[in-house]
């Protein structure tokens, strides 16, 4: 990885930092539980990662792959398990009706 | 259109649509779009990946996604919401997981199939995701344990603990440098993996019970850096953009913690509440007299009562008592009384644990009132009930600068005219230490299980 690649990816890890400060700093109490599945859910996000390292040929069985795959699988847990859960939690909030 | 500026292009839509979706997930009204607009963006990376020219062998990756959503669903239907905390925990171990997984995997391809050299940058990153992720991973499982009851929930410490974290943090610092410096040489990175797998371990044993809140948002914060550091060693900027705001979140979330408990996140990280405690408990003396109420005599001041406050805490997660919680509320009201709630913010074992399971008995939640806003209101109060909950209700926090927890912010309710607290027994909270509100004068404890007593409670006051 080239220097400057490395300066640009700085850039947009510092930048998404402050956005991520800024969006959450009023959460209220409520939210707290599934902000914090919801955002558990999200850094399920490494799913692209792993996708791409489970992507060798079909009948390729590196071990690069296989800890891709398991990768996948791990990712997926995370995202499925993590939006349902969210979701479900958030189904249920009501206001006084 | 090249399929890869397609999958750059798709990358950022799906990175907007993250931080609209968090952006949304931050109001109570907003919170299910967000939630399913952030998932939306997930679904568009995910496709937008599977079109990249090094995606091949698409059976086995369909075959692994279908694995994973099959069980990602099947807890997420399943799991009661009492359990949530362990929930969050166990996806939270499994996120780490797959970012270490998805780090090694990275190494070995360069090496076996590409036979490139790893450069210095590159080595770097890869080894801050290794380290990450493995934390993140035996942490969460550790965290996941404690709530679970598998393993004692209490802080587990020993001698020589902080020493031995120490020598593991700089052999691990060691074989980092030793890594980037020889990558070819796979030994360096296994030793970083097993190490950082132990210190994951290692580092949460010591912090247990109500400090709970913590660890668990802090691991949170570490599961999106832990993506974040894939991103750099993928060179990926969806990964880290997302993984920059979940990781945001997750400190965000352990500040609130930490200052709602007055302590310094060092502090807890270095655990060991309870024994600081233990020698302040027994100067102090258990000379606390308590003045025991009965099921029938409890129904009969609720009802003669114009205000109820109720303060939830964990034991009213592990007594499952939350809808029986809610027809007390529903009965009070049906005779024209106030109910609210006051929910400390660290009571249970999670950020936000009680108005869950609030909501989940149907408890609308606005009728839940934060601490700062309900405090002033418990001197006009008639009956405050304290279910489950102890140190975030005890004076000792107010006036007693010996009591470990001195200067915690507490919930007045020893302000109320009569505080009826239900409790399994005697026993002291997590801090270890008396309760001097059990023996004031206006506080009667209605003993047993709350579940139980409760519903005998409602029972009674239907009759009236």
């Amino acid at each position: 990885m080239s220097a400057e690649t490395l300066i640009v990816l700085i850039y947009v890890l510092v930048l998404a930092t402050f956005v991520g400060f800024e969006l959450i700093t009023k959460v209220p109490p409520t939210l707290h539980t599934p902000l914090m599945s919801g955002s558990n859910a999200i850094s399920g996000i490494t799913i692209v990662g792993a996708i791409v390292a489970a992507g060798p040929d079909p009948g390729d069985f590196s071990l690069a792959k296989i800890l891709g795959l398991i990768a996948v699988i791990f990712a997926t847990i995370n995202v499925v398990g993590g939006y349902l859960v969210t979701d479900r939690m958030l189904k249920m909030f009501k206001k006084k009706k | 259109m090249d399929s890869n500026l397609f999958i750059q292009i798709a990358y950022l839509v799906a990175s907007v649509l993250f931080i609209i979706g968090i952006k949304m997930l931050g109001k109570t009204a907003t919170a299910r779009k967000g939630n399913q607009l952030s998932a939306a963006a997930m679904l568009i990376a995910i496709v937008a990946t599977l079109l990249d020219f090094r995606v091949l062998s698409f059976t086995e990756i369909f075959i692994a996604i279908l694995i994973g959503s099959a069980i990602g669903a099947y807890f997420a239907q399943k799991v009661a919401m009492t359990k949530m905390p362990e929930m969050v925990a166990l996806f939270n171990g499994v996120g780490g997981g797959a970012s270490v997984f998805v780090a090694i995997s990275e190494y070995y391809r360069v090496f076996d199939i590409n036979h490139e050299v790893l450069d210095t940058t590159t080595g770097v990153t890869l080894v801050l995701s290794v380290i990450i992720g493995s934390v993140t991973f035996t942490g969460s499982y550790i965290a996941f344990a404690k709530l679970n009851g598998s393993i004692k929930g209490q802080a587990i410490t020993f001698k020589g603990q902080h020493a031995l974290n120490a020598i593991l943090f700089a052999l691990l610092l060691i074989a980092s440098a030793m890594m980037v410096n020889d990558p070819q040489n796979d030994i360096y990175l296994i030793a970083v993996l097993i190490l950082a797998l132990l210190l994951g371990v290692l580092t949460v044993i010591p912090i247990g019970g109500a400090d709970m809140p913590v660890v668990i948002s802090l691991l949170n914060s570490y599961s999106g850096m832990a993506a974040g550091a894939t991103g750099f060693v993928l060179n990926n900027q969806v990964l880290i953009i997302t993984g920059a705001l979940v990781g945001a979140s997750g400190i965000i979330l352990t500040q609130i913690m930490c200052k709602a408990m007055n302590r310094s996140l060092v502090n807890v990280l270095l655990g060991g509440f309870g024994q600081t405690s233990s020698s302040v408990d027994t100067s102090s003396g258990s000379d606390i007299v308590v003045k025991e109420v009965g099921v029938e005599e409890t129904a009969m001041i609720f009802d003669s009562a114009s205000s109820v406050i109720i303060v939830p805490g964990y034991g009213m997660a592990v007594a499952q008592a939350q809808h029986i919680v809610r027809e007390l509320m529903e009965q009070l009201e049906k005779k024209g009384i106030d109910v609210k709630f006051a929910i400390h913010p660290v009571a249970g074992r999670m950020p936000g644990h009680m108005n869950v399971l609030l909501a989940e008995a149907n408890v609308p939640y606005d009728k839940l009132v934060e601490m700062e806003h309900i405090n002033d209101e418990f001197a006009n109060c008639d009956v405050c009930l304290v279910i489950g909950a102890n140190d975030v209700v005890n004076p000792a926090a107010r006036t007693n600068p010996a009591s470990p927890i001195y200067g915690m912010p507490i919930l007045n309710a020893d302000k109320a005219r009569t505080v009826i607290v239900s409790k399994r027994s005697m026993a002291a909270g997590y801090a270890g230490i008396e309760n001097e509100l059990f023996g004031a004068d206006n506080c009667l404890m209605l003993f047993g299980d709350a579940k139980a007593k409760l519903t005998q409670v409602v029972g009674e006051l239907k009759e009236m």
